[in-house]
């Protein structure tokens, strides 16, 4: 086991660490996009899909606890990857030209990460947590649409908004960065790696927005 | 033309730095850049003040010691080349031109624009050469190399060492350095004997010493004279999965 821990622990590893729980994380957005457009059909079908899950419990459940761990190992390591390269970089330069040779989205992965994260708290502790304790009573699209913790309320309607757009900042950067992190970079695919990248910093993310956007800004909430 | 220069000055590596400006009259657009610190270093002299200490060596683009920041570039604003192949025909009259030096917490500075680049020594040792026994002089074809693996060596071997990709990276990862010298030799029959122990050993080498991590920024592979490709770092990462995994 020793030459595991020794593989994901070396500073090449810690980027094989980010990168695959990075594209696990962008796996579940996928799933979670197709659930969330449920919404648009209206109210019966949304409670009806998220009572079905409701059912499957235990299953949801062990997703759910892989995802968290996932997750905690995604931002665990970004923390460690961060305040090493803070060490590195102590002394500073009084003109840095770093806008001129590398993009913003690559730049700025922990502030990205760092309020999306912000908007994970928030979105679980309130949307989540109440789908957990009312997950028989069935009123799941109300509560998306409430006035307080929904789309009624204009200030998380807005954390959403900016949360997918640097969501997609995120992943302009991220997706491609995990195929060079494993070592797959060649003529013949990096077309192909952009347009797939583009579904999940572009398409994605517009589909998570056009929730808010509609339910909350549109059509002002419940 | 007429520039100015406001150039880092530190006595050496405990002492607090700061920026001494100097005002130069007559400058050709046809010295070079390091021509025209000459001429500022003997003004400085005649006045009986300390010269500007920088690195040089070569001055043709091929040792690898030169190397400044310049207005917020590594090596200038021109691609693929060094600070000793710049010419102040890429400045303008009345530029203001900030000089700075390598900044990385694993290049330590030795005196103003001089800085310790010794961590770059203790990754080669750790494997950047080929030490098996390869007997006399062989024909040269004896040893087919496919011409796309040579030339890709090639590429990879016109790395000079000078530090550029670790001043220009925003965690001054080593990675593009690094990943020249593995893919270099790992590319080639002579190396590829060795190829496992050296991608292992020089990238334990690179995370002793304080260098940061990558994560794919490419503003070294923008910053480096010799215009090596991020393509060499994705091979080190193959070089490291194959070495650990397989
Ligand atoms: C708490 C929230 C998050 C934080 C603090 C965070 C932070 C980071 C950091 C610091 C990096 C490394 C930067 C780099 O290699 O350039 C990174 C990479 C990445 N993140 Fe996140 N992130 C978060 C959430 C997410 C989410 C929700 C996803 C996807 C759904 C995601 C996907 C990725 C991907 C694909 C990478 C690229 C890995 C690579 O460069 O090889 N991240 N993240
Ligand atoms: S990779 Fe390029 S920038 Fe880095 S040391 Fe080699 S020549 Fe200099
Ligand atoms: S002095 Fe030799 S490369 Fe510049």
């Amino acid at each position: 086991m020793n030459w595991f821990f020794n593989f994901f622990d070396s500073s090449i590893g810690k980027k094989i660490q980010m990168a695959l729980t990075g594209l696990m994380l962008c796996a579940f957005l996928i799933i979670h996009l197709i659930g969330n457009l449920v919404l648009f059909a209206g109210s019966e079908a949304f409670n009806g899909y998220v009572g079905a899950l409701s059912s499957l419990k235990p299953v949801v459940r062990a997703i759910e606890v892989i995802l968290a761990l996932i997750f905690i190992g995604h931002v665990i390591n970004a923390i460690r990857l961060t305040l090493e390269n803070w060490r590195s970089t102590e002394k500073k330069y009084k003109v840095n030209g770093a806008g001129e040779t590398s993009s913003l989205p690559s730049r700025t992965m922990g502030v990205t990460g760092s309020i999306i994260f912000i908007f994970l708290v928030v979105h679980l502790s309130t949307i989540w947590w109440q789908f957990q304790v009312q997950h028989g009573g069935g009123h799941f699209y109300d509560i998306v649409m409430s006035a307080n913790i929904g789309f009624g309320n204009v200030l998380i309607t807005i954390l959403y908004i900016v949360a997918m757009f640097l969501l997609g900042f995120h992943l302009r950067h991220g997706f491609q960065s995990a195929f060079q992190t494993f070592g797959i970079r060649y003529n013949k695919y990096g077309t192909f790696i952009e347009w797939v990248s583009a579904i999940f910093w572009l398409l994605i993310p517009l589909g998570f927005v056009s929730i808010p956007i509609y339910f909350g800004l549109l059509k002002g909430g419940f | 033309m007429k520039v100015t220069l406001k150039i880092w000055r530190q006595k050496d590596g405990n002492a607090q730095g700061s920026f001494g400006t100097y005002q130069m009259d007559d400058v050709s657009g046809d010295m070079s850049f390091f021509e025209m610190l000459d001429l500022l270093n003997e003004s400085l002299v005649m006045k009986n003040e300390e010269p500007v200490a920088f690195d040089h060596d070569c001055r043709e683009g091929i040792c690898g010691t030169c190397g400044v920041v310049i207005n917020g570039r590594a090596h200038g604003p021109l691609r693929g080349v060094t600070t000793c192949q710049l010419h102040m025909r890429s400045y303008k009259d009345g530029d203001t031109i900030v000089i700075e030096p390598w900044r990385a917490t694993a290049f330590p500075l030795i005196k103003d624009l001089i800085v310790d680049r010794r961590a770059f020594d203790n990754i080669m040792s750790a494997g950047g050469y080929v030490s098996i026994n390869a007997g006399g002089a062989q024909d040269a074809n004896a040893t087919p190399i496919p011409k796309a693996n040579a030339d890709e060596a090639m590429d990879a071997a016109s790395c000079i060492g000078c530090g550029a990709c670790v001043a220009s990276c925003k965690n001054s990862s080593a990675m593009l350095f690094l990943s020249a010298k593995v893919s270099q030799l790992a590319l080639l029959p002579q190396g590829k004997v060795e190829r496992k122990e050296r991608a292992l050993n020089m990238i334990a080498a690179m995370d002793e010493e304080n260098f940061g991590g990558c994560t794919n920024t490419g503003a070294c592979e923008v910053e480096c004279p010799k215009e090596i490709s991020l393509v060499h770092i994705a091979r080190l990462n193959r070089e490291y999965l194959r070495a650990s995994l397989a």
